[in-house]
């Protein structure tokens, strides 16, 4: 998947300005930016829950900018949402079965029933199978936000913040996590705020600012990129 | 046989419903036989307001879009009987206007469903005095008349037609629950981001939706056209048919089928002992039921009674935890 020139503004704010990216086959991506950034905006342009005012993407030889969600998310990319948006009226299996279900075109019920069972215990969700929402810790929400993605059985699977808000043992398991996927042949690309997290996991690391592409490279080129440095330094 | 096995409830709870269901069904088939003209005529028209509040959750209850077109559609099925009863019977005249109803609504929705929130409301509301304008313009200019007479049916014959409306809907929406396109609306009205972004083509299913819980209004009124006799545009578009399915549904609670079938019932009794007993009231004694319903139950009268029964079970089988078991949903 890449993009090239992606741009979007609101009401004169040029939230993504001209960003260029390429995410490879198999890959972990980093995308990293201070608050305010554009990297969900980023994201959202991705997914097609928002349209580009410029640019364009580019995945499995066609151009998928300008569809809408559903389309997008059948033609294999997912997302998670920062703000976990599950279904609160359905069980936990119940949320991952709507992705299994919806998510792959041509999917017998059976098979999306399996697919739902697997993911369940792939991700360590199924002791909570029975439960609603509401019901579970945010660590397992947040899994169920990545499992009812993972569901859709994408091949670019887009992580926005999924470690947030999670203790250090929960971080370790939710990298476990991410490691496992791609090792299921499925390209990751995350947005995370954890910097010890990012840099352990991601092959490579692209940083936004004011909505323009900073800096891209390899974790360890990112930590000596000097602009990447100031911005940090000088928000903390 | 797989298909039986997966439309049938699989818990006992949900074998007790179907079998209530049942039974209610035969009661009302043989009711006629049994019961006064009078009883029966009012029942037909319990059974419509049952139909129509069934069709608005259906529809509004699940996704969230509030519509108040059902005048409209109920409206359309009106006139269609008013100009095809002389020269087709009843049942065939309620399939042309469920097929308009339908077909109608499905325009509708693919020009107003790609907007949300009040807009999709504020439209259906303006739909209903659209049509009764457009009707009554029609009717003058090109037929010189501005109401028509509608042959009228036998009452039993009438009220059979909507007793098999209302069984053929209540199979529908059992065979929808755990159907792809019940499932995908469920999952719309919980969170149509999400669900869009798992791959359900929401505006899709959203006009499907609301094209199929068209289709029983219009069949409704086509049926309860021939008990009126005489309609115009006024009498056939009139907006208290958009605002009492939703009162109706609201005051049953609309997370599960029983809610807006109770709310119909009460509300329908209501509304006639009021109009009977205290005319000048009826309105303010209305009004003041649906505030207070509105205000306290948000789950409606089927809302309160399930925290009862939950309350019930949890105090007879302290240990269970009654969201915890997954057949929770075969209710
Ligand atoms: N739909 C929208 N309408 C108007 N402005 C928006 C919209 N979405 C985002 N913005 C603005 O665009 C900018 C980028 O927001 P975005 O959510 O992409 O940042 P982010 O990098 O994800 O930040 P964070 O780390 O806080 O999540 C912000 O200034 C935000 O207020
Ligand atoms: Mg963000």
């Amino acid at each position: 998947m890449s993009g090239r020139g992606v741009s979007i503004s609101f009401g004169g704010m040029k939230a993504v300005d001209g960003v260029d990216f390429d995410l490879r086959e198999g890959e972990i991506l980093g995308l990293i930016g201070p608050n305010g950034a554009g990297k969900t905006t980023l994201f959202n342009i991705i997914s097609g829950f928002l349209q580009a005012s410029g640019g364009e993407i580019i995945f499995g030889g066609g151009k998928i900018s300008g569809l809408k969600p559903d389309k997008i998310c059948r033609a294999g990319i997912a997302r998670t949402f920062q703000s976990a948006r599950n279904f609160p009226g359905f069980t936990v299996r119940d949320n991952v079965l709507m992705g299994a279900l919806f998510g792959k075109p041509g999917k017998t019920r059976a098979q999306a029933e399996r697919t739902a069972d697997s993911t369940l215990e792939f991700t360590g969700l199924d002791k909570y199978a029975g439960m609603y929402v509401s019901d579970i810790p945010l660590s397992a929400q947040k899994r169920l936000e990545v499992a009812r993605a993972l569901a859709t059985e994408p091949r670019v699977l887009m992580l926005d913040e999924v470690m947030a808000g999670l203790n250090p043992a929960e971080v370790e398991d939710a990298m476990a996590l991410v490691r496992e996927i791609r090792g299921r042949g499925v390209s990751v690309i995350m947005i995370e705020h954890v910097m010890k997290a990012i840099m352990s996991i991601c092959d490579r690391i692209i940083a936004l600012h004011h909505g323009r592409l900073i800096a891209d490279g390899a974790p360890s080129e990112i930590t000596e990129n000097k602009q990447v440095a100031e911005i940090y330094l000088g928000e903390a | 046989m797989a298909f039986i096995k997966r439309v049938l409830p699989g818990t006992a709870r949900g074998r007790l419903h179907l079998g209530a269901l049942i039974c209610v069904a035969a009661f009302l088939a043989v009711f006629p036989g049994v019961s006064r003209p009078y009883t029966t005529i009012f029942t037909a028209s319990i059974l419509m307001y049952i139909i129509l509040s069934l069709s608005w959750t259906f529809f509004s209850g699940k996704t969230g879009y509030i519509s108040l077109a059902t005048a409209a559609f109920y409206g359309i099925g009106m006139y269609i009987e008013a100009i095809l009863g002389r020269y087709i019977p009843l049942p065939a005249a309620m399939l042309v206007a469920a097929a308009a109803g339908f077909l109608i609504a499905a325009g509708i929705g693919a020009i107003t469903l790609r907007l949300r929130g009040v807009y999709f409301t504020i439209f259906t509301f303006g739909l209903v005095l659209l049509l009764q304008n457009l009707v009554l313009w029609i009717e003058i200019r090109f037929f010189h008349t501005k109401g028509r007479i509608v042959t009228s049916g036998d009452f039993t014959f009438v009220y059979y037609c909507i007793l098999a409306v209302f069984v053929i809907l209540l199979i529908a929406a059992v065979i929808m629950r755990r159907s792809r396109f019940g499932l995908a609306l469920e999952c719309i009205g919980q969170n149509e981001d999400s669900a869009a972004h798992i791959g359900v083509d929401t505006t899709r299913t959203k006009i499907l939706a609301f094209a199929v819980s068209a289709a029983p209004v219009s069949a409704v009124g086509a049926a309860m056209a021939t008990r009126v006799g005489y309609i115009d545009p006024n009498i056939a578009f009139n907006l208290l048919m958009s605002f009492m399915p939703v009162l109706m549904a609201i005051f049953g609670g609309t997370h599960s089928l029983y809610g807006p079938v109770f709310g119909a019932l009460v509300l329908t009794l209501l509304e006639e002992k009021l109009i009977r007993g205290y005319q000048e009231y009826y309105m303010i004694i209305f009004g003041a039921v649906m505030i207070i319903a509105v205000s306290f139950m948000p789950k409606g009268a089927a809302g309160i009674a399930e925290s009862v029964f939950l309350k019930l079970r949890r105090r007879l089988r302290p240990r269970s935890h009654p969201r915890n078991d997954g057949g929770a949903r075969d209710e």
